[in-house]
């Protein structure tokens, strides 16, 4: 009665998992999806608390997992609720993390635990074991590099032989993995080198990977947490776990090459074609004789008012300067004119997909003003001014014409074609693949140097005053 | 050879819902809009934090006099509880924008 009891309701909280992803793909029944999924684990946490049995086992040490949980969602709920809305995508890499870890210390006190069977060659639950352990600690140790790099606490550290040695270190973790699986009996030892091989993989798979690809990073991440969840499934033949896991391992492996679409990249190229190798070398040395055209607040503002169409390309540089705000009362300002004002959103703008979204959405911006990037496009050529706000590489044209940049192959919105750019932007500093940008050179592109804040802060009121 | 198809054969059911659970997963996900990605990635990578389980059965089975499995159970579930928890918050604030411009 107990066990069926415990065994319904993993079945409910597995169909929550599903429903609830589901959900979570339509805008208006995402937040409902998102409760919908944190009730099944409720109810599967709760009954594996008090109905869980284990050979005859009751659970024990209640009030310490009670502790545990209650520790665990003080300090996660207070995160979670006092992250601003820019740093919300190393939060998740964050959280992903947590879970790595949790997988990893799963697969570190089973294999302690763990008395072989003699008379198996193969024994399944330590392979459960020990790959839960290796992918979680990868994931953790990844995911830890991925929060540090989007912090800014950890710079792009690549050097060419990293590839190399990340390939030595995989061959060397799954020869380990395969000797540990053919011994007769428990090592400790191995096990805890495998732990520490697996740890020092997740750092320098990641360290050489450029800060613009570091969503897809986060997204791959997800998905190796996901599956090492469902081995930890297979381990406690716990049905909740598999289907959560494998869940989001095969839907976060699909999230990831979505991503690498968007950007026109295969994964491997990701992967190993890492940004920083040869960033330095390409796109310099063209920019000396050039020079750049800047324009005041009063002109901008009235060249804005006559225009007929005008389009808002945000980035990063918006998140950071949480000028979300102006950016949509500049929008209103605007529309108030009569003039067609929209938001053309990159699919990668920002460091991850839907960032934009995200935060304009907070500022209430509304769904009609916001497009994507191929009707962007397609509206351009006719469009007055574009303004470029903190964003860089994704408009940068040699994406389309310099097969030499690392970014070359990634659609762009193509902001040459319009009327006017202008570009508000702290500094010519480049931008976060770290390649000099030829649009701020070219002839119909202006800058408005300054803080995005203050930028839109004088428009505004020089828009008022006209 | 013979364990490891032992195993698989003891393991069926599992490995049933392993393999429809991934064309699941694919399907699920295939068609959302990029606006939803973020979402979508950060209510996934809560889902994961079912791992959670594992740690509350590791303390939940630990003998009392155990101090090394009672201390990484603990670690373990204060550590899945945390992906859970801030997984779920975290999403939950996003979607909050969505949902307040839709009126």
């Amino acid at each position: 009665m107990q066990a069926n009891l415990l065994e319904i309701s993993y079945l409910i909280a597995s169909l929550s998992f599903i429903i609830g992803l589901k959900m979570l793909s339509h805008p208006d029944k995402a937040r409902k999806g998102n409760i919908l999924a944190a009730g099944g684990m409720l109810l599967a946490i709760l009954t594996t608390l008090f109905l869980y049995e284990h050979e005859g086992r009751a659970m024990a040490n209640h009030w310490l997992i009670i502790g545990g949980i209650a520790l665990g969602t003080g300090i996660g709920y207070w995160m979670a609720i006092k992250v601003k809305m820019t740093a919300m995508p190393q939060m998740v890499s964050f959280f992903n993390g947590m879970g790595g870890a949790c997988a990893g210390v799963i697969g570190v006190v089973e294999y302690s635990h763990h008395h072989p069977m003699e008379y198996m060659t193969f024994d399944g639950s330590v392979f459960t074991m020990l790959a839960g352990l290796v992918i979680g600690s990868v994931s953790f140790s990844g995911s830890m590099i991925a929060y540090g790099k989007l912090e800014g606490k950890i710079g792009d550290k690549g050097f060419s032989k990293l590839t190399y040695i990340n390939i030595l270190l995989l061959v060397a973790i799954l020869g380990l993995l395969i000797y540990v699986l053919s011994l007769p009996e428990n090592n400790s030892t191995l096990m805890y080198l495998l732990l520490v091989l697996s740890l020092v993989y997740g750092i320098s798979f990641v360290l050489p990977i450029g800060g613009a690809d570091m969503p897809v990073v986060i997204s791959l991440l997800n998905s190796f947490t996901g599956v090492a969840a469902a081995f930890g499934g297979f381990l406690y033949d716990n049905q909740a776990m598999l289907t959560g896991g494998i869940l989001v391992g095969s839907a976060g492996t699909i999230l990831t090459i979505l991503m690498c679409k968007a950007m026109n990249r295969s994964l491997l190229n990701v992967i190993i074609g890492s940004f920083s190798a040869g960033a330095s070398g390409s796109g310099s040395g063209e920019d000396g004789d050039q020079v750049i055209k800047e324009i005041t607040i009063s002109d901008l503002a009235v060249q804005l008012k006559y225009s007929s169409r005008v389009r808002i390309i945000p980035g990063y540089g918006l998140a950071v300067a949480q000028a979300q705000h102006l950016c949509h009362e500049l929008e209103k300002l605007l529309d108030a004119e009569g003039i067609d004002v929209k938001f053309s959103i990159h699919p990668v703008a920002g460091r991850m997909p839907g960032h934009m979204n995200v935060l304009l959405a907070e500022a209430d911006v509304p769904y009609e003003k916001l497009q994507e990037m191929e009707d962007a496009n397609e509206d351009m050529a006719r469009t007055d001014v574009v303004l470029v706000i903190g964003a860089n590489d994704v408009v940068n044209p040699a994406a389309k014409d310099d097969p030499s940049s690392p970014i070359y192959g990634m659609p762009i919105l193509e902001v040459e074609s319009a009327g006017t750019s202008v570009i508000l932007k702290r500094s010519m500093g480049v931008g976060y693949a770290g390649i000099q940008n030829k649009l701020f050179f070219s002839n119909n592109n202006r800058m408005l140097f300054g803080d995005a804040k203050d930028s839109l802060q004088k428009i505004i009121q020089e828009l008022k005053s006209l | 050879m013979e364990s490891i198809i032992e195993y698989l054969g003891e393991h069926m059911a599992m490995i049933y819902i392993l393999a429809l659970s991934i064309f699941l997963g694919v399907e699920v996900i295939k068609n959302v809009p990029a606006i939803l990605h973020t979402p979508l990635m950060s209510g996934a990578n809560a889902i994961h934090g079912v791992v959670l389980i594992g740690g509350i059965i590791i303390l939940g089975q630990a003998s009392s006099d155990d101090y090394f499995t009672m201390a990484l159970g603990f670690l373990a579930v204060v550590l899945g509880t945390l992906n859970v928890v801030g997984g779920f918050a975290v999403t939950d604030r996003m979607l909050e924008m969505f949902k307040k411009k839709q009126k």
